[in-house]
């Protein structure tokens, strides 16, 4: 389970880089994505070359949704943003139902599903998760900490003013982060399907656990919100085994009490770094 | 002064309520039904948590439609006004007013879910407007005495946990039992009727997990049920979480005699995205057809269904079972208008939904009727065991009813 | 990551809005007022119900709006005391069989407590984080209605059933009309309560933290009890909000009071404007009614409907309904000089 939450923590963390926010729709852009490659492979188009096209499909999906739809809300107040996401959840949610129906499709995995060495506890494709989420990982610490575009979206994000003073296209680098966090977005629906089954309410449930390892990891470090995800998991297995009577009935409410902790002791998280105001 | 003045306007709005109500009455209509139509009130999650069941709604519209292009039910339409609640509980009450006192239709029909159902249920017996057929199995909606206007459709969710825990006392007498039931009234009441079936054999239940429909995935639970050591899993979950837990048992290779609720046994929308090599030998009760299994497909009552659907409602999915619920619920729903005849008040639709006899809807499975009278307020009662095998549902033994006392 | 600390100048989350702008002009307050005591008079019993429901959600965004648009903190976790609130009417009335005019203040007394005991985390929480932890609540809030434990004062899955009130001193109107007024004299009263709490030195005081936190701590506001202050008494109006809707809605579930409601209540506050207390009915009006008018569009797509009627809005007035009122008023005063 860790790994699902991992995955998904890592898109929150990426578009949180990018444009500051929490994007509530963000699980059903991932959710969209996979119904995209699904259908492709119903159409006969083998499992990576789906995957393929789906990533690019989202990533430019991701940025055609910014451009139309998030930056004539550029200067409108943060909470009506907010009121943005949920509107664009709904409308993805609904429109996704009335295309592919609520029925649960089965969706395959890359990795098969038997036990994963001979282990009784996770299979072969929750093991394959966690390699793709630590390649993912790698190949994101590499793009924001070496490459010219990732400092500059880092750059935009932060101190959008001195970005721009220094040549930076603020707004392409925001879009550019839509795109991107789409497109991991869709790589995370694509793993997660295959565990969770796929229907158009698939990533309610993963989006808060999402949410929570992001935050619990700190916002600002997509190392923290991988590990953040797997603590999620732990903590909610926890809760759920040890804690007898109401252990398992209250396991989440006890993972976000956890987590919630963690935040009053370290309120930027435990990866995150504190930011300081200025008056 | 004030208050003389709502004293007035109170007596007017009473006195124009008093004599429309008796002009109406001359007549042997109640709100809602004229000469030419017959409004019926429906109220269905189209948005929201449980979406999916929104094809219940969309397949009976299709079939009221087929009813009014056949020329309607002794020559009146049926003018089916259906509302969404998304699945919340004031909502429900908000829309359920709306029906009856702003559309003014004559009857509540077959609205979806527990919650929902509890909700209006006090209101529309207050108003006497009969909700017949509500779309949910819990138990308590079989209580003529309390509440006479209310009626179910499906078998309770109890009296099916009556007759798996019969099955295993007589062939696994000695199994150690793991429970996996989602934490609502569905699950509860499930867990219920098993206990209270089990009796004084209820130390076989070695361990049970509850879960939120709000989680992503059941495995963890699974893992910790396998753990107990049990040789019996009964799983009371819904499409998606029975789906994932019989993929997740293949996957840790565990094997008991899994039992899986009715709610979920549908093979296009549970079993076939789970893998068939999953699901072989589980067990599970049935009193539906199922749009998916071959073996229906020459079974008149399906051909009728399929046709109907190639006519009236071509983009549905006939592999849900939500599709052929909703069929069934409208055709029991057309049989009763049809005995009402020319007397559409709400009295005689309750008299007459109280007294069918032996009724079969296209798609029940054969030898299971409906029958309900005065003091039974339950369509549907009977149910019979079958195991899945190869791509299909075998059904074996005698058709069961889930009353306890038998 | 780098080692120097970032320093970010914040935009703060909501913007300043001037004292006066909060309320309505005389005038426009009492015309609001006599259509909500006529209407009732005329319109069918339904309609009474659904402008009582308007009333309940309009005190609930209210609520929040004194949290967000007052003091600046941003809560998704209403929901969880709108169920709390909804709880304590229910059970006090069917289990204790108290009156349930009582158990109104009761229940927002229970909920001042709740709330201002959450507020205590909440304190070092801010924007994201403050987001995620409110949104936990009320994730958590009917998880917590279900348990075993409390089964037999909450009804457990299968939620409480509540009677209806009748008119008392005999008067000769009906249930929901009477309901309907109680309802709008408690609106009234909790309305008159908030915009003179704003304009007391409590709600400066609020105001003062949110336009710069650091700013009113250097000029001795007690940032930490102000800030947990806005909790409790949003919180408990919202509770007070949440008895009344279980009285209305007779019936109250664990299902009524998920994270949707919190929603609903954050979207209603952004469609009336934030920190513009009127506008809370006009917010409570939009999640109402147009998720209805949406299903009237297109059943199969009404949440894509809905979606889209919500970028609409938000698309033409950013700023919410307060934008549209501030555009009236110019244009009044404009009329008026010529």
């Amino acid at each position: 389970m860790g790994a699902i939450y991992a995955c998904m923590a890592l898109a929150v963390v990426m578009i949180y880089q990018a444009i500051d926010h929490l994007n509530f729709a963000q699980g059903e852009m991932a959710m969209f994505s996979t119904f995209v490659s699904w259908q492709l492979m119903q159409w006969g188009v083998p499992y990576w070359g789906a995957f393929v096209v789906t990533l690019v499909f989202s990533f430019f999906g991701g940025i055609a949704i910014e451009r139309l739809l998030f930056k004539p809300l550029a200067k409108a107040p943060i909470l009506t943003n907010v009121a943005g996401f949920i509107a664009l959840f709904a409308i993805i949610n609904s429109v996704a139902g009335l295309i592919w129906d609520f029925t649960i499709k089965q969706y395959p995995t890359p990795f098969g599903s038997s036990p994963f060495l001979g282990s009784q506890l996770i299979s072969t494709h929750q093991a394959g998760m966690i390699g793709v989420t630590v390649l993912l990982l790698v190949g994101l610490y590499f793009f924001f900490q070496f490459t010219r575009i990732g400092l500059a979206m880092r750059a935009a994000a932060s101190v959008p003013e001195s970005a721009r003073l220094v040549g930076i296209n603020t707004s392409w680098m925001i879009a550019l982060g839509w795109g991107m966090a789409a497109a991991i977005g869709s790589i995370a629906g694509m793993l997660i399907a295959p565990v969770v089954f796929l229907e158009p309410n698939m990533m309610g449930g993963v989006l808060i656990y999402g949410f929570a390892a992001a935050v619990l990891g700190g916002l600002t470090s997509p190392l923290g919100a991988v590990i953040g995800g797997f603590l999620v998991g732990i903590f909610e297995n926890l809760a759920g085994t040890y804690i007898p009577g109401v252990g398992n009935e209250l396991k989440l409410p006890i993972a976000l009490a956890l987590i919630i902790t963690v935040l009053v002791v370290k309120p930027a998280g435990l990866f995150g770094r504190p930011i300081v105001k200025r008056v | 002064m004030r208050s003389e003045e709502l004293c007035i306007a109170a007596l007017a709005t009473a006195i124009i309520a008093f004599t429309s109500g008796t002009a109406l009455a001359q007549k042997k209509y109640d709100t809602g039904a004229t000469d030419t139509e017959i409004k019926i009130g429906n109220i269905m999650p189209y948005s929201g948590p449980a979406s999916a069941y929104g094809v219940i709604g969309k397949t009976e519209q299709a079939y009221f439609n087929k009813i009014n292009a056949e020329g309607g039910i002794n020559g009146r339409k049926i003018n089916f006004v259906s509302y969404d609640d998304g699945y919340s509980p004031p909502k429900a009450v908000e829309q359920a007013r709306k029906l009856v006192e702003s559309d003014e239709v004559l009857l509540v029909f077959n609205p979806l879910g527990t919650p929902s159902n509890s909700a209006i249920q006090k209101y529309l017996n207050a108003k006497k407007v009969p909700q017949l057929f509500v779309a949910t199995g819990a138990t308590k909606w079989n209580d003529p005495k309390n509440f006479p206007w209310t009626m179910g459709w499906q078998p309770s969710y109890q009296s099916e946990a009556h007759i798996y825990a019969k099955y295993l006392m007589k062939e696994k007498p000695d199994g150690k039992i793991a429970i996996l039931f989602q934490n609502d009234d569905f699950g509860k009441d499930y867990l219920k009727g098993l206990k209270d079936a089990l009796g004084a054999k209820a130390s076989m239940i070695a361990a049970e997990e509850s879960y939120e429909a709000t989680e992503p995935s059941v495995d963890n639970h699974i893992v910790r049920l396998k753990a107990s050591g049990a040789d019996v899993f009964i799983s009371i979950t819904t499409p998606k979480f029975a789906a994932q837990a019989i993929k997740k048992l293949a996957e840790i290779d565990w094997k008991p005699l899994h039992i899986v609720s009715n709610v979920s046994i549908s093979v296009g929308g549970v079993i076939k995205p789970a893998g068939f090599e999953n699901a072989q030998g589980m067990l599970s009760a049935a009193y539906a057809k199922d749009g998916a299994d071959p073996q229906w497909d020459n079974d008149p009552g399906m051909k009728k269904l399929y046709a109907f659907l190639e006519k009236y409602y071509p983009d549905a999915n006939r592999l849900d079972a939500s599709v052929v619920y909703g069929y069934g619920a409208a055709q029991t729903m057309v049989k009763v208008l049809e005995m009402c005849g020319d007397n559409l008040t709400r009295d005689n639709v309750m008299k007459q939904a109280a007294s069918l006899k032996d009724f079969v809807p296209d798609t029940l499975l054969p030898g299971i009727k409906i029958n309900t009278s005065a003091t039974d307020f339950a369509p549907i009662k009977q149910l019979q065991m079958m195991r899945f095998k190869g791509e299909k549902w075998d059904l074996f033994g005698d058709i069961i009813s889930g009353e306890l006392s038998e | 990551m780098a080692a120097v600390e970032d320093i970010v100048t914040e935009a703060p989350a909501v913007e300043a809005v001037p004292k006066r702008a909060m309320t309505l002009g005389t005038g426009t307050s009492l015309v609001m007022l006599g259509l909500l005591l006529v209407v009732p008079l005329f319109v069918k019993n339904f309609i009474i119900f659904q402008m009582t429901m308007l009333l309940i959600y309009g005190v609930a965004v209210l609520a929040l709006n004194i949290l967000t648009g007052g003091s600046g903190q941003f809560s998704l976790g209403q929901s969880a005391f709108y169920a709390v609130g909804a709880y304590t009417s229910a059970i006090l009335m069917e289990q204790f069989n108290v009156n349930y005019a009582l158990t109104l203040p009761i229940a927002g007394v229970i909920c001042f407590g709740f709330g201002f005991l959450f507020g205590q985390p909440a304190l070092r929480l801010s924007g994201v984080y403050l987001a995620l932890a409110t949104f936990a609540l009320a994730t958590a809030m009917p998880q917590l209605l279900k348990l075993g434990y409390f089964e037999k004062w909450t009804g457990g899955v299968q939620g409480l059933v509540v009677t209806k009130p009748d008119a008392p001193f005999g008067l000769p109107i009906s249930q929901d009309m009477w309901i309907y007024y109680f309802t709008l004299v408690i609106t009234i009263a909790i309305y008159i309560f908030s915009v003179n709490l704003l304009r007391s030195r409590s709600g400066r005081a609020f105001m003062a933290i949110r336009d710069n936190e650091i700013a009113a701590a250097a000029m001795g506001v007690d940032v930490a009890l102000y800030k947990t202050l806005a909790f409790g008494v949003s919180a408990g109006i919202t509770g007070i909000a949440g008895g009344l809707g279980a009285i209305t809605v007779q019936f109250v579930a664990p299902d009524s009071y998920t994270i949707t409601l919190a929603i609903s209540l954050f979207l209603g506050m952004v469609v009336g404007g934030v920190g513009w207390l009127p506008g809370s009915i006009v917010g409570s009006a939009f999640i109402i009614f147009v998720p209805n008018i949406a299903e009237g569009i297109s059943k199969g797509l009404s949440g894509a409907v809905f979606g889209v009627l919500l970028f609409l809005v938000i698309f033409l007035v950013p700023h919410g309904a307060r934008q549209v009122a501030i555009v009236g008023q110019q244009l009044i005063g404009r009329f008026r000089k010529n």
